[in-house]
This record gives structure tokens, sequence and C-alpha cells, in this order.
């Protein structure tokens, strides 16, 4: 099945990208456990740096700009306003305008800009100010980015990155605080990623822009101003996570809570509550990945523990929790000693009154509450 | 260009510098010396005389430019001052109450903007519709919407206009149909709120309107050929006020001549720092859409002194001389310069009536941080996502635990 497919025209676009560009392999699994063993073998506590998600976030971008001619930026206010959230600062004094590229804001016109330049062999970054407003455009990101190059029988392949904030912010209420991973999470073609340390976000963004599909990147809001302690390894310029892979931030022996993004952080703090309370040990998987979802991960954590709990803030129904719950049953059922639980977002429109959002939204507490719960403690 | 004999005196320098909005026009615009005077002014505050609309207040686009004389009365001209300066007001408190950490998230001012607003809606009717995008308390409060339910939204309030749910993008009143977050995404529901009146056949119009931003997107074209091919009664308004988001116009529109965008629609640029001139150009805009001749497309040339939201401190973007120079064409001092200068009102009195306002704003502001934040009960998060009576039995909260049963 594999030799066959080299020989397509779009298999050799990847292998002739490989060979020019020998050093950035992301999408090879040996370049990815390369650098984590160089990780394990040269890391220091001295090389150890707190880095911001927004940093750690222009620093991929830069670095991808400066060593692939390929890749460019687009989005509304990347170049001159440095970005809405400031995730872009300095590229455009650093790379200049043909590589940072204002738009009007015209979703639907410059994804579809984006995903076209992609077509044509270019590697494109396009940014939304959030992902409420890629809705305008999703129709390009599904129909034409995502199914081309199944629809061209792998003729025609689409390396093409879209990025922004995504799901809960604070106090902007239902237009501009939805959570789109099921969204994307349901469509074949596409990868989505979802950061959460400042970690994942420099390895999985440089991860998707070199990934030869396209690739969604959820990052969130909230996360961008926090800083997390970025290894020696995370801070050379060849780090790349593998898309599909979740890591385990925290290991344990009574529960498992799978998170993804700004959730992983309020699992941690519940996790450790129930340590402190209960003398519990929940293991918490951060996802990194929605799709690919890495369902062995998850499955074997949760034969060790046999409890399961998502925590997401995506709607409750047809969502990422839905779909590992699902999984859950159909791989580790036997595993289980009691029935999978989830915390989700509620089945609401986010409101604005800060009490209301509140509730709307997963919080550490309801974490708790939930978890003493399914362990009966 | 289609010119009629009365455009005719149009200065041509107005032609040659089609790109520039015309409030950055050379100064011939600011000064209202030249404004002839007016004549048999009326005694009572209730009876009709003409004013003069100045010569360079539009700009024509296949479409006969609006008389440049307004019928108005002193009543109505001291109204349009009131109105501006409480929408004046009521954004300072805005500004105010969002540096005190009491409004959350996006607040978009309308300050500078302020002669749209009130210019359109002593234009329509109560029966006609407006819809805008994020920058709406002045629509809404001139809508209907009071300072305090506007406040009170802001503050997330339980008695705010949209009971907390909705904030500062989404208020919504009688005949007025909000606040849309997502840029460009009004302006096919104004269209199609026209559609509904003409399906009803209510004879009135629909006031559609979107920054300078809004008018690149896709939608907003397609939402011209809709209502030009089915012929409805949709006047599309550009507030072009220079600047979508951080972007100056120039640098986002291949063509910044927003009132020609509808090609086969006839457009009309207006000088919206003058309040007159959005008054009579609207009133023109309505008789030409209620007599079947189909949509227009205005651009109101306008200025928006604050940043785009609270969160963008506006002068990254823009020099302060560009900020100080545009400040300068103010409509609430280029209408008071008028009023006075016509003796319908005296500099005491116009010190008066801003003073009164700012009593009211500061009243109705205390009046809002009364009001009660919403409870934090499931009946209260999960109303009003369907009509009442036509609930699903049950939604479901962020745990099974919390999910909602409607009784």
């Amino acid at each position: 099945m594999a030799s066959p497919r080299l020989f397509r025209p779009a298999a050799r676009l990847l292998s002739s990208r490989l060979a020019t560009t020998p050093l950035r392999p992301a999408f090879a699994q040996s370049a990815c456990a390369q650098s984590a063993l160089r990780a394990r073998g040269y890391a220091t506590e001295g090389g150890v740096k707190e880095v911001t998600v927004r940093d750690a976030l222009n620093e991929a971008l830069a670095e991808e700009l400066e060593s692939n001619q390929k890749t460019f930026i687009l989005g509304e206010e990347v170049a001159q306003y440095n970005g809405a959230y400031k995730v872009t600062r300095g590229l455009l004094d650093r790379f200049g305008p043909k590589r940072v590229i204002d738009t009007p804001i015209t979703e639907a016109g410059f994804c579809g800009i984006a995903v076209g330049a992609a077509l044509a062999g270019l590697h494109p970054i396009c940014e939304f100010m959030t992902f409420n407003f890629a809705m305008q455009a999703i129709d390009q990101i599904i129909n034409s980015a995502a199914k081309t190059h199944y629809m061209s029988g792998g003729i025609q392949p689409c390396n093409v990155t879209f990025r922004g904030p995504n799901g809960f912010a604070a106090g902007v209420a239902a237009q501009h605080s939805q959570d789109y991973s099921a969204w994307y999470g349901s469509i074949p073609g596409l990868k989505v990623v979802s950061p959460w340390s400042s970690e994942d976000a420099k390895g999985l963004l440089k991860a998707a822009i070199r990934d030869p599909n396209p690739v969604v990147v959820l990052e969130n809001e909230l996360m961008y101003g926090q800083a997390f302690p970025m290894s020696e390894a995370a801070q050379k310029s060849d780090f790349v996570l593998p898309i599909g892979k979740a890591k385990i931030e925290r290991p344990g022996k009574d529960l498992t809570i799978v998170s993804i993004s700004r959730c992983v952080g309020q699992s941690l703090t519940a996790a450790a509550e129930l340590k402190q309370k209960y003398g519990v040990d929940a293991e918490v998987i951060n996802l990194r990945s929605v799709k690919p979802l890495d369902v062995e991960t998850i499955v074997a954590s949760l034969k060790k523990t046999g409890r399961l709990m998502v925590v997401e803030s995506g709607y409750p129904m047809f969502g990422l929790s839905s779909e590992i719950m699902a999984l859950s049953m159909e791989y580790g059922f036997d595993y289980l000693t009691a029935p999978a639980v989830r915390v989700t977002g509620a089945e609401v429109p986010t409101p604005y009154a800060a009490g209301l959002e509140t509730m709307a939204f997963p919080q550490e507490d309801t974490i708790v509450n939930q978890a003493a719960k399914l362990l009966r403690v | 260009m289609k010119v009629s004999s009365k455009n005719i005196s149009l200065p041509l320098v107005i032609q040659s510098r089609a790109r520039l909005p015309l409030n950055r026009l050379p100064s011939a615009s600011r000064s209202f010396a030249q404004v002839a005077n007016v004549d048999n002014i009326p005694e009572s505050d209730d009876a009709t005389f003409t004013v003069p609309i100045k010569e360079t207040s539009f700009e024509t686009y296949h479409l006969d430019p609006p008389p440049y004389t307004l019928e108005t009365t002193k009543g109505q001209l001291k109204k349009l001052f009131h109105d501006m300066t409480m929408i004046r007001r009521m954004e300072m408190a805005a500004d105010n109450l969002y540096k005190q950490r009491m409004i959350r998230g996006f607040c978009h001012l309308s300050s500078g903007q302020e002669a749209v607003a009130v210019g359109i809606e002593h234009a329509i009717s109560k029966e006609d519709k407006l819809i805008t995008a994020y920058r709406s308390h002045g629509n809404t409060l001139m809508r209907g919407g009071t300072i305090r339910s506007i406040i009170g939204e802001l503050l997330g309030r339980r008695d705010g206009i949209a009971h907390g749910k909705g904030g500062s993008m989404h208020m919504y009143t009688k005949g007025f149909f909000g606040g849309n977050g997502i840029v460009g995404a009004n302006v096919p529901l104004g269209t199609g709120i026209a559609l509904a009146q003409q399906y009803n056949d209510t004879k009135n119009i629909t006031i559609n309107l979107y920054g300078d931003g809004a008018a690149n997107q896709g939608q907003v074209h397609e939402a011209f050929n809709m209502a030009k091919l089915w012929n409805l009664p949709v006047i599309f308004g550009c507030e072009n006020n220079q600047y979508g988001m951080g972007t100056s116009a120039e640098r986002a529109s291949a063509s910044t001549d927003y009132f020609k965008r509808g090609f086969y629609i006839p457009g009309l640029r207006v000088n919206g720092m003058d309040v007159l001139a959005v008054l009579a150009a609207v009133k023109h805009g309505r008789n030409f859409v209620k007599a079947g001749n189909g949509p227009l497309v205005y651009e109101y040339a306008t200025y928006r002194y604050a940043g785009h939201s609270m969160s963008d401190p506006g002068i990254a973007y823009r020099t302060r001389e560009e900020l100080q120079e545009e400040r300068e064409n103010d409509p609430i001092s280029n209408l008071k310069a008028k009023l006075i200068e016509w003796d319908i009102l005296s500099d005491t009195e116009a010190k008066a009536i801003d003073k009164d306002v700012r009593a009211l704003v500061n009243h109705e502001v205390e009046e809002a941080q009364k009001m009660l934040v919403p409870q934090t009960k499931s009946d209260v998060l999960f109303e009003d996502i369907y009509v009442r009576g036509s609930e699903p039995s049950q939604r479901r909260g962020r745990t099974v635990d919390e999910t909602f049963y409607a009784s």
C-alpha cells in the first residue's frame, strides 16, 4: 500500500520538500524521537526558562518563517498592529510585508486565499483573530482545505495552517466565546491540535506548519499571558511535538482525567486538591491533539486507574468528551470500574454577566466535586 | 456620475478628491462663517422654518442630491443637540466604568459618531427598522433604550436591556435588531428585515449600518445584489470612521468610495460630522426608497475618537495630531456653533443642556449600579435559549448533575 503512493504526485511533492529541507522533517517519527532524546540528555535546571504562551507561539512563527521561505502569515491586524493579541509581535519588522500580511476583515476571502496559495505549493499560516470569526470562513476550511487532497485522489496537497484563539474568553458573551474543537475534530482531512503550555504551543504550532496537511491550531486567549517553564530542548529551533500524541502531565493511579487546552491547568489544580483533600492520585492527560486523538494513551491510563473523567469547555452534546467516552466504551469498557463522567461547558450560549458565565464553563470546584463523586470519596 | 441641475454647484474639488472622506477635505467644511444666514426664525419651538445644508455635505453616485435646505423647528434643532450630547455623555460614563473594571470584555464606544445615530433617528419613524454592528450604544439609545438599561447591560445586571445576557455588543429594542458581534453579518440580516417589510407591505424602510471594515465583507455584496434584484426598501449605510480596528480604510479597501460600492445601486456620501446633513440625507433617501425605487448605499464620513474597543488605546495606528484635528471637527460643537450663529441657542443655554444631560446620565448610572446581578441559578442561566413554552424538557449543564429540567 505504501510504495505505490510514493509515485503519486502529492507524495512526490512531499518527498521533494523533505529532500530540500532535511533539517525539518517534523512529521517523520524519528525526528520527534530524536528531539525528545536530546531533551533528556541535555536539559539542565539552569537551561529552563519561563516563557509565556504568547512568546512561545511568536517564537514558533519566527523560526518557521526564518527556515522556510514558503511560509507566510496572513490575517487581520497581524502586521502593523503586531497582532490583535500580540502573538505576531515584531514579525513584520523582521520578515517584511511580503511574509506578514495584513488583510481586510474578510474571513471567507483571506482564508480562501490562504487555501489557494497552499494549493499552489506555499505553506500559509492563516490567523483568525478568533475562531469565532472563522465560522465566516469554515466552508473554505472544510470544503476547500480538508477535502481537496482526497477528492484529487492524492494529487493536490494543501499545506495550510489555521490558527488563533478558540473557546472561552472572559466577558465577551455568546458570539465571541465558543469552543470549536468538536467542529474541526469531526472533519476527515483536517488535523487539529490545541496547546495548553508554552512547550505545547511552540511544539504543536511548528508541527502544524510543517505538516503537509491542513492543520487547525486552537489556542486560547486566556493562556497567552501565562508563563510556563520551557526546557532547553524546547527553546531550540528544531523543537517540534508529534501531532496525535497526548502527554501525561501528572501521573496517578486512582482516576484518569483527560483534558485539553486551558482545562488542563484547571484539571491539574483540581488533581492537587483531590490529593490534598482525599488523598487520591489523579492522572491528568493533556490531549494536545484533537485529531488524531491519542486513544492509546487514554486507554492505557484507564486500564491502570479504572476510572475516566473528561474535562473540556465545549458544548456537551456531540462533543470532544462524548467522543472520548464513546471510545472508552469501545476500547476500555472491561477495565472501567465506574461509569465514565465528563465536565464540559453548559448547553447555553455564553452569557455576559460574570456570575452566569462562571456557571457556563468548568471551574476547578466542578472538577473536584465530580471526581469525588466518581471516586465515592 | 449623474449630476442634476441642483448638483452643478457642487465644487469639482470634491470629485477630484474622491478618495478622501469629506471630513478630511480642506478646512472649507469646517468654517461656518459662510453658512447662509437663516431668516425668519419663528419664536415658537414648534414652528417650521428652513435651514441651509452646506453644499459640500454630499457627494452623489447615480443619485440626485438631497435638497440643500432642511425644514426643521427650533425644538428639533435643540433636540438634535441634546441627543448627541446624551450619547457623548453616556459613552463617557461607559468609558469611566470600564476603566473602573466594572464593564467586562468588549466595549466599543461611538464618541465622534453621534451625528450619524442622531441624524438617522430624526429622519425615520419609529416604525422603520434599524440594525447595526457592535458599536451600538448610541443607536440603542436613539431607538428607545434608556440610559440606565444600557449602562445596566454593560454592568451585566438583571435589569439591563438584555437582562445581562448580551453585554456591550448585543442590545435590542423595538425597531432595533441589535448589535451584532460578527463583522458584516448584520448586513444580510438588515436586508432580510427589508424583505419582511416588502413582504408585509408595511411601507417602511430599514436602515442597515456597518463599518468601513465590514464594507469589504463578501456577504455585504451578496446582500447588495439581492436587495437591488428584489427592490428591497433598505438604505445600506457605511459608517466610515476611517479605521477598521487598527487598519485605516485606505489599507483595507481597494476603493474607499464606499457610497459607490453598490455599483448598480445609487449612492450618497454624507458628511457624518454634520447632523443636519445626515438628517437631510436620510430623509431624502427614505422618500426615495419608500417610493419603490429600491435600495441606496450611503456612506457617512465620520471619525471614531476612541480606540476600536476599550482595550485599544487607539493611538498606535494614527497620530495624536490627526486625532486632535478630527476632534476640532466635532459633530456636537459643529451643531452648537450653527445654533449659536442662528441665534437659536445661546452659549449659556448650550452649557445648561450639557449640564442637565450630565446630571441625567450620572443619575441613570447610579440607578444602573443599584440593579441586581442575575441570580446564579440554573433557571436564570438556561432561560430564553428557546422561546418560552417551547423549550426542550432538559438542558445539560457542566455535569450530568447540573442538568436542568424545565418545570
